[in-house]
This record gives C-alpha cells, sequence and structure tokens, in this order.
C-alpha cells in the first residue's frame, strides 16, 4: 500500500462518532463470531455422531463458564447479525436512507438484538437446565 | 467508447466481473438463514434434555436432517462468502491474500462436508 500524507476517507479523526458507525462494525465483528461459531457446530454435531464419550466431552467444555460464555456470545451475535441484516435487506431495496431512518433503525436493531437474547435464555434460566 | 484508461487496458486490470453473483449469493444465503438459523436456536431450546440419547433421538428424525443439512451448507457459505470480503479487506500482500483466500474456501469447505457426514450419520445410521 502506499503511504500518502494526505486526508483519506472515511476521515476517523474528525467524524463526530455516528451510532451507524457502531452498527457496522459490530456487524462485520458479529459475522466474523458466527464464522467461528460455526466451527463449534461442527465439533458439537461430531460428537453426537461419534458417540455418548465424545459428547459427554463436548458437553463438559460448554458447561464451564467460558463455555457458558461463549455459547451466550454465539446468540447474541446470531439475533444482532439477523436483525443488522434485515436492515440491510431494506437498504439493498433502497429503503431507510434518510439519516432520521438509519438512525432509528439503529437504535432498533440494538435494542431487539438485546430483548431476542434475553428472551432466548430466560426459559432455560427458569427450568435450570 | 469505453471509460477505461489506456493504462488500464494494458494491464488488464478492470472489473473481476464476478462481484454481482457473490452480492447476490450473499442476500439469498442471508434470508435462508434467517429461517433455518431460527429453526435451529427454536428446536434446540424446545428439547427437554440434552443427554446423548436425547440429542440422537433429535437428529435422527428425517426433517430434522433436512433442515439441518440446509442450516449446514447454507451456513458455511455464506460464512465463506462474509470472510472472503473480510480477508480482502484487511490482507494485503501479495502472497499472503491469495493464501488466505484459498485457506477461507478450503476451511469452509471442509467445515461443510463435516456437517454432511455427521447428519447423515445421525439420520441414517441410528436406530429409527
Amino acid at each position: 500500500m502506499n503511504e500518502t500524507s494526505r486526508p483519506l476517507s472515511p476521515h476517523l479523526t474528525i467524524y463526530r462518532w455516528p451510532i451507524s458507525m457502531t452498527l457496522s462494525i459490530l456487524h462485520r465483528g458479529t459475522g466474523v463470531a458466527l464464522s467461528v461459531g460455526l466451527i463449534a457446530l461442527v465439533v458439537w454435531l461430531q460428537s453426537i455422531a461419534s458417540g455418548a464419550e465424545s459428547y459427554q466431552v463436548v458437553m463438559g467444555w460448554m458447561d464451564t463458564l467460558a463455555g457458558r460464555a461463549l455459547l451466550l456470545g454465539w446468540s447474541y451475535a446470531f439475533f444482532f447479525h439477523l436483525c443488522n441484516g434485515i436492515r440491510h435487506l431494506f437498504w439493498d431495496a433502497g429503503l431507510g436512507f434518510e439519516l432520521r431512518h438509519a438512525n432509528a433503525s439503529a437504535w432498533f436493531v440494538l435494542v431487539a438484538s438485546l430483548l431476542m437474547t434475553v428472551a432466548y435464555w430466560l426459559p432455560f434460566q427458569l427450568t435450570g437446565a | 467508447m469505453s471509460l477505461r484508461s489506456p493504462l488500464g487496458l494494458a494491464l488488464g486490470s478492470g472489473s473481476a466481473k464476478a462481484g454481482t453473483e457473490h452480492w447476490w449469493a450473499q442476500r439469498v444465503t442471508a434470508v435462508a438463514l434467517l429461517i433455518l438459523g431460527s429453526w435451529f436456536l427454536y428446536s434446540i431450546m424446545r428439547l427437554d434434555s440434552y443427554s446423548h440419547a436425547a440429542m440422537l433421538g433429535w437428529a435422527v428424525r428425517p426433517w430434522n436432517g433436512v433442515m439441518l443439512l440446509l442450516l449446514g451448507l447454507t451456513l458455511a457459505w455464506h460464512s465463506a462468502l462474509g470472510v472472503q470480503v473480510v480477508l480482502e479487506d484487511y490482507v494485503h500482500g501479495p502472497f499472503i491474500k491469495v493464501a488466505s483466500l484459498m485457506l477461507n474456501r478450503f476451511a469452509h469447505v471442509f467445515l461443510a462436508i463435516a456437517i454432511v457426514v455427521a447428519v447423515l450419520k445421525l439420520v441414517i445410521g441410528g436406530p429409527a
């Protein structure tokens, strides 16, 4: 890459931080996180197919604090990527580009994905599974 | 009249003309994963037990196998497309760029095949 001294877009250092930027970074971040989650899904399915012993080993990993945190994180990543993905599909259709609408949908996605994550895990907490 | 510069024509470094397929495949798999991903989380949540026997009973049901195969293949495809864009954005060295893009393809094909083998074994091999 050519080094240059002229300012390059996007001008991260002079812009006021817009909410859309947070969502854009989160969309990519959650996407990469879910790609790592795909590896976990494969390991989990393979362990079921390989027999009770290997399944117990994998479930043992999931039952640690780190395992539970990862599952919680992947579920949030899924719900966020899903909600913001729908936001992207509306943009692809040419809808919701007005600054007012884009900001409103950003906050909607942030709140909705958090609520969906809580709603998903609540039954597990109630049954203690 | 071509808008390409003479230098651009000489170097042949124009558009790869393959971007539309990537973009469209990403959207189609995204819509499919809306359904398949939600099905997976819902189906897992509804289980009474997470013992190995319970998981076998869940995975042996043919429709669950169909959905798991669709989920695994679509997820691997969508993930490969997404990681490819991230690599193209951030990995620039002449060798490392091609190597990482190739590794991305290999890894995702590997994961897809691993899911297919696991699910087929569970659906076909297990007791009905």
